[in-house]
């Protein structure tokens, strides 16, 4: 069976050695064709009757495509007219090594059973491996394996239909054929010398007949290719157009320049205003290259890793506070435009930092984008141009021929080259998202700008779920203590259905009290390693968006079996400590339970209950102990130096029907919400000391690092010229001083201050213990010296991996390998920061989104603060609506300009008598802008003070309507911690 | 060198081989004449050569000499020319030393160490080539080498490597497999009566998949055993045509 072949490698690691092989080639890997009885295959995947209808291969067959195609058409192999293909391990691996995001989306469309995808291990196949030839190139070398192996899928399934039809005694069904795609002409043309059916992906895709809009997604690399092809002549004559770009450095010249310190690597960060203008950040450096002029920037797009040369210093400047969009409708003006923008700044400014030009290309950063189609005015023609929703990427050039019909829709598009002679990048379309406007496709914008893994969870996922009607069996009462005596009960905001904690507190007889936390045993539920979690620990978070909530677990799990509801027995994860009545606790202990929670109240109705002296059972009695207790505790965090911060939280109420938002709320906060936070404080850092203790290497923390004294400084400066001093050289202090900066007339203003000093500070990360020292371990807004997130395993992954940890360390669960492994906690940990962080920006992204819907088609007048004043604008918070919004003093029309003077010492801007500084109160005229339906944004005017020339007339007081309101999915309070 | 898939989605080792299979065994037995007893053995591209001596008069007198049973004495050594850069020190480094110290406790347990007191007997083992399983191509090596010799062992003992990629044991792993990190673990085995004369197992592995790659391991052992016996008979049964000819 083996038959042994070993060749010879070159590679390079320091120094040339020889590295040998053995290459075994092998009689037993099938074919994988139902046609087929010659191979020994027990569940082949490729179907006996293919079918697809082409009016250019109107027989059945296979379909072999070779890597370029796999590489740059991915999204057509996608579609689901494309079953029944065959995809070769030479393919495979090279797709692999050329783009890791490519071959992880074939690995999905393999595991997918529907598109019947089949890998042939054809380099270990007898009879279609063959040694590389001297002097072979390994492309080529790969082309002629993939002949070679498309040639002998073509005379094995004519053998085999042969021999099926001697069996089936003269059945003349006709055989299948394997259709080799590729899109280098010299491969298809020597594939079809063999005899083999061969043609471009463009020939076959066209010839498609149940799906002509496939065209669309074909991927435009052809004139790539020719550019590629033609790069030793003459370029600039390549089909008659200016080379508009500085050719990129190879792949291998870019090595030894980056070795040699020629060239710097680093990530290209687009600007956001200025379409000429970016910045490179280079790995390891402080200072940020700028990039000016689309000729440095060399094709570079957002995100990508280049390489750059830094300019001479006389040919150093600096970014222009203009704010600059490319408004070019056509690719001529475009290229108008190109060199204006090269030629428009000749000027060497003072101030000039460090600027470079970009040569190379490390790594393209690409990703589908969302985005609107260009207007233009030729509806017909196939050419069109495409804007994305994010400013900092260029638009992108795409053929379609539906423009019509996505004009006003919003689309998902990719790029696939920038050739040199192209003012734009190349793309095709993807996907239609739906209509512009419409709150379901916003919604899956921003869903997708985040990176929000949104789909509804897969059959596998769903088969790991415990089989309904669930109950508790014999053996779940024996390994779990029963507490289902306790009154109980849970405190959470209205219309939450993921309640993941519960409270009890009782007297105890030696005149302690006893006090437990319950949270919802997830983890019973969700065993480490299968499908469920893998897609748990995927979405990492549930996100809140304001409308809608995306689930980290299956709604069975988040909403029933796992929400600790009144009056329905569930499996809890019970933390009790027995405490003195000073809150001083005595003893900690952990442990599964079961629990039956005599009621669900809304922190409204708990706070009712605990201020109704009439009522004296014994769940209003353990909620007045619980926050008798929660008081205590919190004034010693507050002693302790823990921050009291504030961030604007708002809630929309929505219209019943349409799902518009009618009104805005701020949040309240009661005493319960500060209660039920307390206990959740408490119980994460028991947990916390309890699982660094067992796992001192690899327990999942969370850590909030000590913000720089120098960062506090806008905030600083912004609270003197209020006559504020703020103190930042502890955690303590600034909590004290912020306490203290109170000024009586102007009630909002502690909060505002409060707001902006959280802005000062970094946000909070989950981190392995084994990864840092543990001085290390703080949590700076806590003020405590080790936490974790224990609290919400139904909604964060991170409380997920505590669960498991603790569970463990109680000896009530079995450990598995990756729990143990420091590097693999603190790669987990890295991915739920990003997915928290990223939940964050979607959460705030949609709070905008409806502001925008709120504001639609009204004007209004709403009173707002200064948060920040810039040169040529001021930055205003509306605390109603919880958005800030700028203020441009100086706008497009310059008949304005002049009108303000801007204080840079003092940051005021002045204009008259009249005088704008930071936290002063203002009216403010809002309406939204409806003129670019891309980026939809919000007009702020000035109404108070008075400023004659620029401030507008207050509006007329607008009736209120009474519209009957529904409350909207509610985020959970920010319980345990920032 | 890191993005090398060890084990590919269709169930396929780095060189073609599937989770559970060796690599081709190929071996000769008394192969110089000056020794007592001598073998030759290629697994994949590991090639090892080991030579025997003994049982003779303890060298070194009386002092060295244990009276109750045989000193067995091994001594390691890769060849310079056995991997891809020359190798500076053939022998005599820590690596050697730890594995010759191995051997020797491997073939003092197989031995019938009580049948030769005050003697003593010398396994010189050499890698040829190295290409993974260097320690396990040696075991093997010497153990036809101790037949060939004739010296009386309880069993042949076998030894194999194992190990873990992507939640599946791999048998007998390459020099590219154990490189790329991983847990990588070493049984001696005497295959009849399954006790291990020698177990190792390099960078870490989780308990709950010890004995997964412990029976992979196993397995691997007993499929050498086949072959090595397999290779003794050919080799006795040649001897002795060739005995009975002359």
């Amino acid at each position: 069976m083996l038959t042994s072949k070993s060749f010879v490698k070159k590679t390079k690691r320091g120094s040339v050695i020889k590295v040998v092989r053995e290459h075994y080639l092998r009689d037993d890997i099938w074919c994988g064709s139902e046609v087929c009885d010659i191979c020994l295959q027990e569940a082949p995947v490729l179907e006996r009757h293919p079918q697809i209808d082409s009016d250019l291969c109107d027989f059945p067959h296979y379909v072999l495509p070779d890597t370029n195609v796999l590489l740059h058409q991915i999204d057509i192999l996608e579609d689901n007219i494309i079953k029944n293909v065959i995809l070769l391990q030479t393919v495979q691996q090279e797709a692999k090594h050329r783009s890791l995001p490519v071959h992880k989306r074939m690995r999905d469309i393999i595991a997918n059973t529907d598109k019947k995808f089949y890998v042939f291990t054809n380099e270990h196949h007898k009879e279609t491996y063959s040694e590389r030839k001297p002097g072979e190139s390994p492309n080529d070398y790969s082309d002629r394996l993939i002949r070679q192996a498309a040639k002998w899928y073509k005379d094995h399934l004519e053998r085999a239909r042969k021999q099926g039809s001697k069996v089936t005694d003269g059945d003349d069904e006709s055989g299948v054929s394997v259709v080799l795609l590729t899109n280098d002409m010299a491969n298809r043309d020597k594939a079809r010398e063999d005899g083999m059916l061969a043609y471009t992906v463009h020939e076959y895709v066209k010839s498609l007949i149940a799906k002509p809009e496939l065209i669309d997604r074909l991927a435009q690399i052809t004139s790539a290719e020719n550019e590629r092809k033609k790069r030793d002549s003459d370029i600039s004559s390549d089909g008659g157009r200016k080379v508009l770009f500085p050719e990129h450095m190879s792949a291998t010249q870019l090595q030894s320049a980056v070795k040699n310190g020629t060239v710097k690597q680093g990530t290209f960060h687009a600007s956001s205003e200025n379409f000429r203008e970016g910045h490179v950040s280079i790995h390891g450096e402080e200072q940020m290259i700028f990039i000016k002029g689309l000729a440095n920037q060399n094709r570079a797009v957002n995100g990508d890793i280049v390489a750059i040369v830094i300019l001479p210093k006389h040919q150093w400047t600096c970014p222009s506070s203009v704010v600059a969009v490319d408004k070019a409708d056509k690719e001529e003006e475009g290229e108008k435009d190109f060199e204006e923008g090269e030629n428009s700044d000749s000027s060497r400014p003072a101030n000039s930092q460090p600027t470079g030009k970009v040569v190379g290309i490390v790594k393209r950063n690409w990703r589908p984008y969302c985005g609107v189609l260009q207007p233009s005015n030729n509806m017909e023609g196939t050419r069109h141009l495409f804007m994305a929703a994010e400013k900092k990427i260029p638009k992108i050039r795409i053929e379609t021929r539906q423009a019509a019909s996505l004009q006003g829709q919003r689309i998902i598009v990719s790029i696939d080259s920038w050739p040199r002679n192209s003012r734009y990048p190349m793309g095709h379309f993807v996907r239609l998202l739906g209509e512009i406007g419409d709150r379901d496709t916003e919604n899956e914008v921003l869903l997708l700008e985040h990176d929000v893994p949104h789909l509804p969870f897969s059959e596998s996922v769903l088969s790991f779920l415990p089989k309904m009607p669930w109950g508790i069996t014999e053996e779940d009462v024996k390994v779990r203590e029963d507490l289902r005596h306790l009154d109980i009960c849970s405190v959470d905001p209205p219309g939450c259905t993921d309640i993941d904690d519960a409270l009890h507190c009782r007297e105890l007889d030696n005149g302690n009290l006893e006090v437990g936390v319950h949270i919802a045993d997830v983890t019973h539920f969700i065993r480490p390693g299968n499908a469920l979690d893998d897609e748990a620990f995927n979405r990492g978070t549930t996100v809140y968006l304001v409308d809608k909530r995306i689930d980290m677990v299956p709604e069975l799990l988040s909403s029933n079996l796992c929400s600790l509801r009144g009056n329905e027995e569930r499996f809890a994860f019970t933390c009790i400590w027995e405490v003195t009545h000073k809150a001083e606790i005595v003893s900690t202990r952990f442990t599964k339970s079961i629990i039956c929670s005599r009621a669900a109240f809304t922190y409204e109705e708990a706070q009712l209950r605990i201020d109704d002296k009439s009522m004296n059972d014994n769940v209003t009695l353990g909620l007045r102990g619980l926050n008798r207790l929660a008081k205590i505790l919190k004034q010693k965090r507050l002693d302790n130096g823990a921050l009291v911060l504030a961030s604007p939280e708002i809630r929309f109420s929505m219209d019943s029907e349409t799902h518009d938002p009618i009104e805005v709320q701020q949040k309240e906060m009661r005493e319960t919400n500060s209660m039920v936070e307390e206990f959740m404080l408490l119980a994460n850092i028991s947990v916390a000391k309890k699982i660094h203790e067992e796992f001192p290497q690899c327990a999942t923390l969370r850590r909030h690092p000590t913000p720089s004294p120098s960062s506090y400084e806008p905030v600083i400066k912004a609270a003197l010229a209020k006559g504020v001093e703020l103190e930042v050289d502890s955690g303590h202090a600034l909590a004290q001083s912020l306490d203290k900066a109170v000024i009586p007339d102007e009630p909002f203003f502690n909060n505002l201050l409060r707001m902006m000093t959280t802005r000062c500070m970094t946000q909070a990360l989950y981190f392995s213990s084994g990864t840092l020292p543990f001085e290390d371990f703080f949590h700076y807004g806590l003020a405590a010296p080790i936490y974790t997130h224990f609290t919400s395993p139904i909604r964060r992954y991170s409380d997920i991996l505590v669960h498991r940890a603790l569970a463990v360390a109680i000896h009530a669960d079995q450990s598995y390998p990756s729990l143990l492994d420091k590097q693999n906690v603190q790669t987990m940990c890295n991915h739920m920061n990003i997915r928290h962080r990223m939940a964050q920006y979607a959460g705030r992204a949609s709070v905008a989104l409806h502001t925008q819907i709120f504001l639609k088609d009204k004007i209004l007048d709403e009173e707002g603060f200064i948060i920040f004043v810039r040169k040529n604008a001021v930055q205003v918070f509306i605390p109603k609506y919880g958005f800030e919004g700028t203020l441009f003093l100086r706008g497009p029309d310059k008949d304005k300009d002049g009108l303000f003077k801007y204080n840079e010492e003092e940051c005021t801007q002045s204009a008259g008598n009249v005088t704008l500084r930071g936290f002063d109160k203002v009216r403010v005229q809002i309406s939204a802008e409806t003129s670019n339906i891309q980026h939809q944004k919000l007009r702020m005017k000035l109404v108070e003070p008075k400023v004659s020339g620029f401030s507008v007339d207050p509006q007329p007081a607008e009736p209120t309507r009474e519209v009957e309101s529904q409350p909207p999915p509610t985020k959970k309070q920010r319980r345990g911690g920032p | 060198m890191a993005g090398i898939e060890l084990l590919s989605d269709q169930g396929f080792r780095v060189d073609g081989r599937r989770p559970h299979e060796l690599r081709k065994i190929q071996c000769r037995m008394g192969v110089f004449r000056q020794a007592d007893g001598s073998a030759y053995i290629e697994q994949g591209n590991t090639r090892a050569l080991a030579t025997v001596y003994g049982p003779h008069e303890a060298s070194g007198g009386r002092v060295r000499a244990q009276h109750d049973r045989v000193t067995i004495n091994c001594q390691y050594s890769m060849a310079t020319f056995s991997t891809g850069e020359r190798k500076k020190r053939p022998m005599g480094d820590r690596k050697s030393q730890e594995m010759s110290q191995n051997l020797q406790r491997t073939f003092e347990a197989a031995i019938m160490t009580q049948l030769y007191p005050r003697s003593q007997i010398d396994i010189y083992v050499q890698v040829l080539q190295a290409d993974g399983g260097n320690y396990c191509a040696c075991v093997n090596a010497a153990t036809l080498a101790i037949i060939d010799a004739g010296i009386p062992m309880r069993d042949y003992v076998c030894a194999c490597s194992a190990g873990f990629v992507s939640d599946t044991p791999l048998v007998d792993i390459s020099y590219l497999e154990e490189s790329l990190g991983g847990p990588d673990m070493i049984v001696a085995l005497l295959p009849k009566s399954e006790q291990i004369a020698l177990f190792q197992l390099n960078s870490r592995l989780h308990a709950d998949h010890l004995s997964k790659v412990l029976d992979m391991a196993t397995k691997g052992c007993k499929d050498i055993h086949t072959v090595l016996d397999g290779a003794v008979r050919d080799h006795v049964s040649e001897v002795t045509d060739s005995m009975a000819r002359s």
